[in-house]
Formats: structure tokens, C-alpha cells, sequence
């Protein structure tokens, strides 16, 4: 099996302390104790380059997008475009017709499974999916199934929380119609094989959809490169707003669909006989977008850029190996997701403690982690526990917050005698 | 907030050694409660003499507090009557929200929650076994800290 592994850079020249300069909600504290963020996976915080971007626009410029002839709304419409322009970049889409903005990964699935799904599915076909799936890549292609009778298909995982290849080229059929996957494992960090499930998808012309909402922070994505059909991801675990999100589609893809919110924008022409459909991407935007959320989002990728995608994905890989070396060494302490390829993410379980107690007993020492079933309850069932914590690293967390983990860990361990 | 409050030594030791844990087969009635946020699961079952407690069981998977809950709350139930039962639920309930109120000691062990109400997330840890020991005395079948979520299936047994 072949997967794509983050593109590693050598981390040096990161200066994590001056990343942590921009962030200013790292200079607080929380129960009288320095602020140890990890998790970033769940939402990422926001340097002030994107604070004062959505500042500027809602101080400055605001007013509605493709209306009015007035200078603020010529001003608004060229700041979204910009973001939409931005996107295209930043992703290396063809065409900004390529570029939708939704409120987040979810509402993009929503829209690939009500507009593609709804319209072309049927008994006997077959969406495709994996077991590693957060619920917003489960459960919209499961109300399709339930509208149209088509089946949904789950590819397994194994117990390192890797996708077995072996099942999923078992399963892709001429009855799969489109393929929904996550690009990274938002419970697990596992890195999914994106570019050997498209190759297989593609050689039976099946479309594929991409979850890049945990990948996107990590790594950069050239959907050019990638061949993926559909790619979606949020703003908001990209350093950026929440309220905002991608979705990505090739053109002609988007084109064949049908819009599937109707409403002011997304038109040319209304009548009470007959409408006609704008033109893309505005014919999947009905409705007045979050503008500011989009001028936030430009910003935040302007941020990464700044910084480097390699080179925050360096200085990650080398919090999650310090990580999983120090947490390895606590006795009783499992990590959850084993995969060879991983993201900054890691999920974990500690005999004869909750992960619920832990969540609280590291909140105690300021360390905000993750605990619960991470909106991937089948993952949680296939390793038969009902939830882990789960620690995730972004461009602003350092090896001594990893240390300040393994430390609080071990006191949580200390308070359980 | 101090974690110390939270667990004490008798929340750790219910925690570790929980009483009365299993299940009553056969039961007079049982329910079921499930906290979808957290994943806690549990299962109290009963023996009834009329309208009184006569035995309890309780099992299931939790954190410290939602198991040390189930565990207190089986030891002080049992001999007690619909009435009475109702009336502790009462109890409980105020001392787990009510921050400022003082901690009613006749409460005996069952006073050790009391650190649970400067820790809001976790209140719904230590009340799901009384809802679900609500649950089991009023008709049975499934409760859930999140309303609609998980409808109660009333009247299942």
C-alpha cells in the first residue's frame, strides 16, 4: 500500500516563539495557569493578521457582495472575490468558478450529496466511504441513501487505524458512483492513500470527494495535482473564522450538478413560470455569503503562506514524534492510531482513567485537549471504547508544551492513586 | 475551581471499587441511560417490595464521577420508597447545580459531589444515574442527558 506522506522540510529557521507572538490568545491563562492549546484539530486560534482582516473589511468596507453600484459594495464584492481568488491559489483550482464558499466542510458535503448524490442515485448503486469517517462524512450520504435507496458501502480499517487497501479496491464496483473520503482522520491523524484511492476511482470513472478539513493545516494540496472531483475544507481549523469553508469542484463536475439551495444570488432571471440558474460558482451560493468570513479565511492563508506549508507541517511532524515518544513512555497510556503516515493529531487512552477525568484533570493544569468520540463514533465502536483524548499540534504549540502534556498526564495518574 | 474538591477520596474509592455493580436478573424493572457526549453507558436495575427498594444493581462504562454517582447513589437508595427517593433526586439535584447554596450534609457520602457544581461540564456525569434510576422506577426503557438524541422509549422493559 502506498500513501502520501506529509512533504517534510527541515524545521529549521521556524521560530515558534515568534509564530506564538502572532496568536494573542496564547498569552493568557487558564485556571491561573499559562494557556497549553492542544487542540487545534477540533478549531485552530487565530493570529491577528486575520482579527484585524475581518476588522478592516467589517470597519472599513462592509456592505453586500454583487448589488449595488455603490463604492462599499463594489468594495465588499472586490474583497470577496479577492478571498474566492485567493482560494483558487492557495489550492491550485483551474478557475475560481472552481471555488464555492459554504459555512464549512460539513455544509460542502451537504451540498456534493444533495446535489450530485440526490440527483442521479439510485437502488443498486453505491457511495463509498471508509470507517475512518467523522459524522459529517457519514451521515449526509446516509440521508441520501435513505431519499434515493441507494447503499451505502463502508471500507474497513485495521488496527493501526489505517484503511485496509486490499478492501477498498474490493469494494470500489462498477455499482460505486462516487467515492467520499476523509483526506486525514480527524480521530486517529491517520493520513489516508488519497492519490491511490483517486487512481482506482478515476479507472472506473468514478468521482471522488476529498474531507480536507484535517488536511489542509498540514499539508499543501494542489487538487490539480491530487485529480480529486470534490474537495472540501473550513476555515476555522486553517487559523481562520468560523462560518467559513471551501468547497473545491472541477468544473465540469459542478456544472452537471444541479443548485441545491435556492435564493437571491444564485439566479439570473425569476420569474413565477421559470428561473434561470446564475452562472458558477454563484448558481451553489444562494443567499448573502459571510463576506467577512471569506476576507478572514484570504487572510488566514495569506498567514500560512507566510509561514510556509512545509514548514509548519516540519515543525508538527516533530511535535507529534516528541509526543508520541513521551506518551509511549507513561505506563498505561495507549495511543489510539498507529498509522505509518499521521498528522499532528494524536488520540490515546489511559488505564483506569477516563478520558473524560483526564480532559478535566489536564484542563486543571491549562491544557485544553479533546476527549469524547471526536464526531467519529464508529471509530470509537471499532476499537471498542467509548471515547479517547485526543491532543492535536499546530504551527503555534512547542516541544515543551508536549512535555507540559506528559507532565499533567502523569499528575492525572498521581490524583487516580 | 479546585480539582481536589472534585475527587475525593471517596469519589476515587467508589470509582475504584464500585458497590452493588452488576445486574439483577431477574428484575423488577430497569432502565437504561446513555450521556451521547461522553459515551457513558448504564444499566441500574432494581428489586421492588411494592414501592420500595429492596436491591440494586448498576453497571456500565463511565468516567470516575458518573461511575462513584451510580455507586453512592445505589448504597443510599436501597430500603427507600418511590416517595423518598424522589425527594433525595431533589436533593441532589440542587446540590450539583446550585453553586452558591450550602451543601446539605444530611446528605451523608452522597455530599461528596458537591465539588461537581464548579465543574459545570461534568454535572451531567453525576445526575445521569439518577435519571436513570428515575427512569427505571417511573415506566423504564432509555434515557439521555441530550433530549432527542436518543428518545425515551417509554414503557419498555
Amino acid at each position: 500500500m502506498s500513501a502520501t506522506p506529509l512533504r517534510v522540510a527541515p524545521a529549521t529557521g521556524y521560530d515558534v516563539e515568534r509564530v506564538r507572538r502572532d496568536f494573542p490568545i496564547l498569552s493568557r491563562t487558564v485556571h491561573g495557569k499559562p494557556l497549553v492549546f492542544l487542540d487545534s484539530a477540533a478549531s485552530s486560534q487565530r493570529p491577528l493578521a486575520v482579527i484585524r482582516a475581518v476588522d478592516d473589511y467589517e470597519t472599513r468596507s462592509h456592505a453586500n457582495v454583487h448589488r449595488g453600484v455603490h463604492a462599499l459594495s463594489q468594495e465588499a464584492t472586490a474583497a470577496f472575490e479577492g478571498a474566492r481568488e485567493r482560494v483558487r491559489r492557495f489550492l491550485n483550482a483551474r478557475s475560481t468558478r472552481e471555488i464555492i464558499f459554504t459555512r464549512g466542510t460539513t455544509e460542502a458535503i451537504n451540498l456534493v450529496a444533495q446535489s450530485f448524490g440526490r440527483a442521479r442515485l439510485g437502488p443498486g448503486d453505491e457511495i463509498l466511504i471508509t470507517a475512518l469517517e467523522h459524522h459529517a462524512n457519514i451521515v449526509p450520504w446516509q440521508m441520501v441513501r435513505d431519499a434515493t435507496g441507494c447503499s451505502l458501502v463502508v471500507a474497513p480499517i485495521d488496527t493501526a487505524g489505517e484503511l485496509v487497501m486490499e478492501e477498498f479496491h474490493r469494494l470500489l464496483t462498477p455499482r460505486t458512483r462516487i467515492v467520499a473520503v476523509a483526506h486525514v482522520s480527524n480521530a486517529l491523524g491517520t493520513i489516508l492513500p488519497v492519490a491511490e484511492i483517486i487512481t482506482a476511482a478515476h479507472a472506473l470513472n468514478v468521482p471522488v470527494l476529498l474531507d480536507g478539513a484535517q488536511a489542509v493545516p498540514h499539508s499543501r494540496v494542489d487538487v490539480q495535482a491530487l485529480g480529486a472531483d470534490f474537495y472540501a475544507f473550513s476555515g476555522h481549523k486553517l487559523y481562520g473564522p468560523t462560518g467559513i469553508g471551501v468547497l473545491y469542484g472541477r468544473e465540469e463536475r459542478l456544472a452537471a450538478m444541479p443548485p441545491w439551495q435556492g435564493g437571491g444570488d444564485m439566479i439570473l432571471n425569476v420569474t413565477f413560470e421559470h428561473t434561470t440558474y446564475n452562472e458558477l460558482p454563484y448558481k451553489f451560493e444562494a443567499g448573502t455569503p459571510n463576506i467577512s468570513g471569506a476576507v478572514g479565511l484570504a487572510a488566514a492563508i495569506d498567514y500560512v503562506e507566510t509561514l510556509g506549508v512545509d514548514a509548519i507541517a516540519a515543525h508538527e511532524h516533530s511535535l507529534l514524534a516528541a509526543a508520541t515518544a513521551a506518551l509511549n513512555d507513561i505506563p498505561g497510556l495507549s495511543i489510539i492510531g498507529t498509522a505509518r503516515h499521521k498528522a499532528s493529531v494524536i488520540s490515546f487512552v489511559m488505564a483506569g482513567i477516563h478520558p473524560h477525568d483526564l480532559g478535566t484533570i489536564l484542563d486543571a493544569e491549562g491544557v485544553a485537549v479533546r476527549t469524547g468520540h471526536h464526531c467519529a463514533q464508529p471509530v470509537m465502536d471499532f476499537f471498542g471504547i467509548p471515547a479517547t483524548a485526543r491532543a492535536s499540534f499546530a504551527c503555534y504549540n512547542t516541544l515543551a508544551e508536549v512535555q507540559q502534556l506528559a507532565a499533567a498526564l502523569r499528575h492525572a495518574q498521581e490524583v487516580f492513586g | 475551581m479546585e480539582l481536589k474538591d472534585l475527587y475525593r477520596d471517596v469519589i476515587l474509592d467508589h470509582n475504584r471499587q464500585p458497590r452493588n455493580f452488576g445486574r439483577l436478573d431477574p428484575a423488577d424493572a430497569t432502565a437504561d441511560g446513555h450521556n451521547p457526549l461522553c459515551g457513558d453507558r448504564l444499566t441500574v436495575s432494581l428489586r421492588l417490595a411494592g414501592d420500595k427498594i429492596t436491591d440494586i444493581r448498576f453497571e456500565g462504562k463511565g468516567c470516575a464521577i458518573s461511575t462513584a454517582s451510580a455507586s453512592l447513589m445505589s448504597e443510599a437508595v436501597k430500603g427507600h420508597d418511590r416517595a423518598e427517593v424522589r425527594e433525595l433526586f431533589g436533593h441532589i439535584h440542587a446540590m450539583l447545580t446550585q453553586t452558591h447554596a450550602p451543601v446539605d450534609e444530611s446528605l451523608g457520602k452522597l455530599a461528596a459531589l458537591s465539588g461537581v457544581r464548579e465543574f459545570p461540564s461534568r454535572v451531567k456525569c453525576a445526575s445521569l444515574c439518577w435519571h436513570t434510576l428515575n427512569a427505571a422506577l417511573e415506566q423504564g426503557g432509555t434515557v439521555s442527558t441530550e433530549a432527542g438524541n436518543e428518545a425515551s422509549a417509554q414503557g419498555v422493559k
